[in-house]
């Protein structure tokens, strides 16, 4: 299916869901609510016509001047259908939550939890939430995070190890 | 090295005599056969194993042997991007080295941490373990690696196995 169809089928069947819908450059990235998210991923998984059974990547953006703060981004591939879409959604600091996708792709586990791990999104009903480049303790909160100190805040000349070493 | 040739040679029926001290023959020991422990953390271990194939040889200086166990080894050459999870790591293999152990911080990165100037990043591995040798470049050519372990070569040289170290050898020490 080509871009324009799939925008005007996605246009139609969730157009109150949809935020915004950009074209650019042969890619086409859908803009939705947050509530919806679940909802239209779930039908770009499972219907035949878009048939997106690969998820290419999922990040996060931090617009620190804008209202809802946070923006993740999923991308989506069908290796059948050989087409791609890029779906958005905005988040807000208060409520720092979105819906899981690893219900629908299980390849969505470890990204989701890089994108929890940098910059403090949560997923709901993800199925093991944790730190995955940062050790588990880690206590300085979200480095991707636009007013996280590019040098830390003293973890990386800090050696705790040293103490249980030194002779 | 300290050796003295006298006599003359087998074809005339006699041996060579040779004297030195024990420091100089320990201290020889040690230097020709520094086993380096196998250890790269970013590209600068390309460099490091171009230094070991053929075309280099670091055989040659008898720091050729790369041992895949702490265990075995001599030398520690921290190649590349200290990444702060990899701090704990890396000072766990320097404690597992028997004694003498020396390090080399190869590149800029082990160094002080490049331009790497980030919250995950160690700002030069000489903060949680000691360093011999520093090599610099970006990343060091084979010949630059080479360069600090002839140095250290030199540096074990200068040490004291059985006496005490002379304070004017430590601070006349120029690397």
């Amino acid at each position: 299916m080509v871009l324009q169809e799939l925008a005007s089928r996605l246009q139609n069947d969730f157009s109150a869901a949809l935020v915004r819908t950009v074209e650019w450059r042969g890619e086409l990235s859908v803009t939705v609510m947050r509530g919806r998210l679940h909802e239209v991923a779930q039908f770009l998984r499972n219907d035949p016509a878009m048939d997106f059974d690969y998820i290419v990547h999922v990040s996060s953006v931090d617009w620190p001047d804008d209202e809802e703060r946070f923006e993740v981004v999923y991308e989506f591939y069908s290796i059948r259908k050989r087409h791609q879409i890029r779906l958005k959604t905005r988040v807000p600091e208060s409520d720092c939550v979105v819906d899981s996708l690893t219900d629908l792709w299980k390849g969505a586990d470890f990204m989701e939890r890089e994108v929890y791990d940098m910059m403090g999104i949560r997923f709901r009903n993800h199925p093991d939430l944790r730190r995955i480049l940062l050790p588990d303790d880690y206590t300085e909160g979200y480095p991707l995070r636009k007013d996280f100190p590019l040098r830390g805040k003293g973890w990386r000349d800090t050696f705790e190890f040293l103490d249980e070493t030194a002779r | 090295m300290g050796l003295i040739q006298l006599g003359r040679h087998d074809k005339d029926g006699t041996s060579d005599i040779v004297t030195t001290t024990v420091e100089k023959a320990v201290n020889w020991a040690r230097k020709g056969s520094l086993w380096p422990m196998t250890f790269g953390l970013a590209c600068c271990a390309i460099e490091m194993i171009a230094a070991v194939s053929s075309r280099y040889d670091m055989d040659r200086y008898g720091a050729g042997v790369f041992r895949a166990s702490p265990r075995q080894s001599d030398l520690m050459i921290v190649a590349g991007t200290v990444c702060r999870r990899m701090a704990p790591v890396i000072r766990k293999l320097y404690d597992q080295m028997p004694e003498p152990k020396y390090v080399i911080a190869m590149g800029s990165c082990a160094t002080s941490g490049n331009i790497y100037d980030s919250y995950s990043v160690v700002q030069g591995v000489d903060r949680f373990v000691p360093v011999d040798i520093y090599v610099p470049g970006c990343p060091p050519t084979p010949e630059a690696l080479f360069d600090g372990i002839l140095k250290l070569q030199e540096r074990i040289m200068l040490k004291r196995v059985f006496l005490k170290q002379p304070d004017q050898v430590k601070s006349s020490f120029k690397i």
